[in-house]
């Protein structure tokens, strides 16, 4: 079958099998900057926006999201125009491996959508689901502050 | 240390935003046309013999282009242990054998057009299998009528496979026994630690294929790409001159990636096919079939004297290496070498250790080595000696530890696998780390005064710990590095960054030494034909081996720039110039070049030749460095819930060439070490079969688990390595499980004696000291 998705702003037709899920679709497409395999919803490295909601594209079928707005990191921000979730994640310290980046800054930036004030317990119930086994977590709260920080100064300016 | 211009600055990590923005980075984020798809079949029996194999169905199976089995594939014993040549592991396996050894061991291989094809034909398989007798418990691999597990004839390296045993380790240091009576007070106690695991977010995968002059390419997710070159050419016999190893960015690694475990299948596979292969493990196959760390049962026994001065101290450590010998020496090595230095004070030591095979997920290396179960006892043993002795823990620990200019009779006696090296401590700052964290806790006015609140209790508590920096006269690194027209140097080294910002900490080195900036250097790490050789990811090596490689090779280049300068200047026998801001400058003459001028001019101009030299580093040394942690915990007395409130890590790692990557390792690797002390285990059925290979019920912490984190530096400069560094990757997850342990006794007066110190076990604890308290007092 086929499906349509607005993929990071940019519409999308692929052929499908009814029983994938978005991941591998996503994958099989050149969408690499998705990451993830634990096919449970568990490790969160796969995390993508549909509609702006973060979700695990590992659990999800790709004919479910069938022409959905699906936002992956590669729709934030680039090497030359970072969004400031990556800048900040790259300044503090964040990234180690940076396998579960992605799916963690995709996460960090539905919740400032939604919550441009957010305490450090909402930093960390929004990230949750994203398993991380490099940073031990505390740079990833940090830089989703710093985040927030330079988000603020570049509405000042 | 003022005067550094690159080292011990935040450097933003060189590869942080190429990962952040999803740029195609790791091993499967890039695909090749018409490339197989490899699954593999496990055995799910813990010990079994292959009677019948019959893969006639599965090769018929559409899209199939072959089955591997022990039938079909070479059958050379080696080890999957990427450990330094001659290799310290024994050589117990086969890529496929007839004898399977635990559940998860490969019985066959499909390689399909597709990864469903391949899933589809393997159910097609049929396997008559003898099923055998299985050991499941250590204690019993070594009783006298235990089914051998290695009883093929061609085992080699291991020390008495006919008992089941790997490896054995017995070094002693003075009178044990004399020491014991001598000692006023003697604790005596046998703690477990667990089967568990490293769980890269990234899985094992493996990518390989034939270049255009037909030689194999491996693109893989490993920590020591030289080891796989010189194990695949093994393995399948063929010249190391054929094989090409690439490694691209690693999604985290921890020992798991130091083994060969899929490489030599995909290698198989395009050898014969002539076609790209590929293999990716699912998380279930990671948990059940890579590697895990070797669960311990420590025994341990301390001898102290009035004074509160250690006298005897005695360790036998039982290790699980499961079903192949992958690491087990070196490991349970560790468990010793790692941990009885640090209290030098006691004349008398022993460290026995039996390393035992098992019908066990097989375990291997995994950050902390050893070192991790050898303190997970030790630092409770030495609560209990101050407890017993009237003293305050923290006191006790003050009294006893190793300073700069000592040493430990230990360093000799007990290497790697083998006699080791003699070392005296250069550079030490426990009495700092213990002051500093001690304040960061509030231990003076904390430690016995548990405060209760409700059904809820605090209580604090301590451990101290030393590793290495890679291992002394084994562990070598290279790095080459040569110069280009605009003052930027390409560096090409072995050293294996799986994560950890190693290649930044290489471009530090490179800019300090050069008084270039970081960014001008550009990177490329870890590919077998393009850079100089390199161990690879463990030990705890890289800053210090792997950098001080690249310090040696920027000394060199920084040498031959000096002598363009003096012959451009015109001052051949001046030694002072200065290397700042991409110039030489002559003091004294007010002379300067740029160096990209100085490039131009041996490039292009005059006395052409290429600015560069390639540096090796191995060392009689491996500096340790140290750490002292303190945790406050909050144990709830009616759910037996621990929850770690605030964690204090006082860490002496020499100079940090980068602060923030060292943050990140310290806080990495603690809060791995307290998903080791409070969740992560593995549950087996009563045959042997993991219960659990999910992140759903195999439990590593997230956000909402973490305590407060305080980190403490206490910085020192170690002589022996680049600009000052020792490691700092492995100690910091050796502390949860004796500190978490430690403050659980205070705050309970209860002792846990297996980790993790889940709910259920804390309430066992709980209520058997309550039926000791009710029972009538011993008239004694």
């Amino acid at each position: 079958m086929k499906v349509k998705y607005i993929i990071n702003g940019k519409e999308e037709e692929y052929e499908i099998h009814p029983g994938e899920v978005l991941l591998d679709v996503l994958r099989r497409n050149g969408h690499s900057e998705i990451k993830g395999n634990c096919y449970l919803g568990t490790c969160g490295a796969c995390t993508v926006l549909i509609d702006g909601e973060p979700h695990t594209s590992c659990t999800i079928l790709a004919a479910k999201v069938n022409g959905k707005h699906i936002t992956t990191i590669k729709g934030i921000g680039d090497l030359n125009n970072p969004h400031p979730l990556q800048k900040a994640f790259v300044d503090v310290g964040a990234v180690q491996c940076g396998f579960c980046t992605p799916g963690t800054i995709l996460s960090a930036y539905a919740l400032l959508k939604k919550n441009p004030n957010p305490t450090d317990e909402d930093i960390k119930k929004a990230l949750d689901g994203n398993l991380c086994r490099c940073t031990g977590y505390v740079q990833q709260v940090e830089a989703v502050k710093f985040a927030v920080k330079l988000l603020k100064e570049g509405k000042d300016e | 240390m003022s005067n550094f211009k690159s080292i011990g600055k935040d450097t933003k990590k060189i590869d942080a935003l190429s990962l952040a923005t999803g740029q195609p980075m790791f091993v499967d984020d890039v695909s090749f046309p018409n490339t197989l798809q490899i699954k593999l079949l496990y055995s799910p029996h813990a010990h079994a013999i292959i009677e019948d194999i019959d893969t006639s169905e599965a090769e018929k199976y559409p899209g199939v282009k072959m089955v591997l089995t022990y039938k079909n594939t070479p059958h050379i014993p080696h080890t999957t242990a990427g450990q330094g040549w001659p290799e310290p592991s024994p050589y117990d396996t086969w890529m496929f054998n007839e004898k399977v050894k635990f559940v998860g061991d490969r019985v066959a291989a499909v390689a399909a057009e597709t990864e469903e094809q391949a899933t589809e034909a393997l159910k097609l398989i049929k396997v008559k299998y003898k099923v055998l007798p299985a050991i499941l418990d250590p204690e019993e691999s070594m009783k006298e009528g235990a089914p051998i597990i290695h009883d093929e004839p061609w085992i080699t390296g291991a020390y008495d496979p006919k008992k089941n045993l790997a490896a054995h380790i017995d070094i002693r240091v003075g009178d044990i026994e004399k020491g014991f009576k001598e000692s006023d007070v003697v604790v005596e106690e046998t703690f477990e630690t667990q089967y568990a695991q490293h769980t890269p977010i990234e899985p094992h995968v493996t990518i390989t294929y034939l270049d255009e002059y037909g030689r194999l390419v491996i693109r893989t997710s490993t920590q020591v790409p030289f080891h796989v070159r010189r194990i695949v050419a093994q393995a399948l016999q063929i010249p190391v001159q054929k094989i090409r190893v690439i490694k691209p960015r690693i999604g985290g690694g921890f020992g798991t990636k130091q083994e060969i475990i899929l490489e030599e299948i995909c290698s198989f596979v395009t050898l014969k096919t002539g076609r790209p292969a590929r293999i990716l493990y699912t998380r279930e196959e990671e948990f059940i079939s890579a590697r895990t760390r070797h669960p311990f049962k420590v025994k341990v026994k301390i001898g102290a004297k009035k004074d509160g001065m250690l006298h005897a101290i005695s360790l036998y450590a039982l290790s699980n290496t499961g079903a192949y010998g992958t690491h087990g020496l070196t490991v349970a090595s560790n468990a010793g070498s790692k941990t009885l230095p640090l209290y030098n004070k006691a004349e008398n030591v022993e460290f026995i250790s039996d390393i035992v095979y098992t019908n066990m997920p097989v375990a291997g290396a995994y950050r902390g080595y050893g070192a991790t179960q050898g303190y997970a006892a030790l630092e409770q043993a030495i609560d209990m000696v101050a407890e017993k002795l009237g003293m305050d823990p923290w006191e006790l620990r003050k009294k006893n530890h190793i300073k700069a200019g000592e040493t430990s009779p230990i360093f000799r006696a007990l290497g790697e696998g083998r006699e080791g090296v003699t070392q005296y401590i250069q550079s030490c700052a426990l009495d700092e780390l213990l002051e500093k964290g001690a304040k960061e806790i509030g231990w003076f006015e904390k430690y016995g005064r548990p405060k209760r609140n409700g059904s809820k209790v605090r209580g604090v508590g301590m451990s101290m710990h030393m590793q290495g920096s890679g291992i002394p006269l084994i562990d070598m690194g290279a790095a080459t590095l040569k110069m280009n027209e605009d003052g930027s140097f390409n560096l090409l080294y072995g050293g294996t960054d799986i994560g950890t910002g190693l290649d930044t900490v290489a471009a530090q080195i490179v800019a300090e030494t050069l008084g270039i900036k970081p960014e001008q250097v550009i990177v490329y790490a870890s590919d077998t034909d393009l850079t100089p050789f390199d161990v690879g990811a463990y030990a705890s090596s890289g800053t210090f081996v792997s950098g001080g490689a690249v310090l040696k090779a920027a000394l060199k280049v920084r040498e031959q720039i000096l002598e363009v300068a003096r012959e451009k200047f015109g001052e051949p026998d001046s030694k002072d110039y200065i290397l700042e801001n991409g110039k030489v400058i002559s003091p004294k003459s007010g002379k300067s070049i740029t160096l990209s001028e100085i490039a131009y001019d041996t490039l292009y101009v005059k006395n052409q030749h290429q600015i560069g030299a390639t540096g090796s580093f191995v060392s009689p040394y491996s500096p340790p460095p140290f750490a002292v942690h303190f945790v406050e915990i909050e144990v709830d007395e009616e759910t037996g819930e621990i929850k770690p409130i605030k964690y204090v890590a006082a860490v002496d790692c020499g100079v940090p060439i980068n602060p923030n990557l060292v943050k990140g390792q310290i806080i990495g690797a603690l809060v791995n070490g307290i998903g080791y002390a409070l969740t992560e285990e593995y549950h087996f059925t009563p045959s042997g079969r993991m219960t659990n290979p999910n992140f759903m019920d195999y439990k590593i912490p997230s956000t909402r688990d973490l305590p407060e984190i305080k980190v403490i530096l206490a910085e020192t400069y170690e002589p022996t390595g680049p600009y000052g560094a020792k490691s700092v990757a492995e100690i910091n997850i050796n502390g949860p499980i004796p500190a978490i342990g430690n403050a659980l006794h205070d705050a309970l007066g209860i002792r846990l004696h297996r980790s993790p110190y889940t709910p259920e076990r804390v309430l066992e604890a709980i209520r058997k000291s309550k039926e000791k308290k009710l029972e009538p007092v011993d008239p004694e």
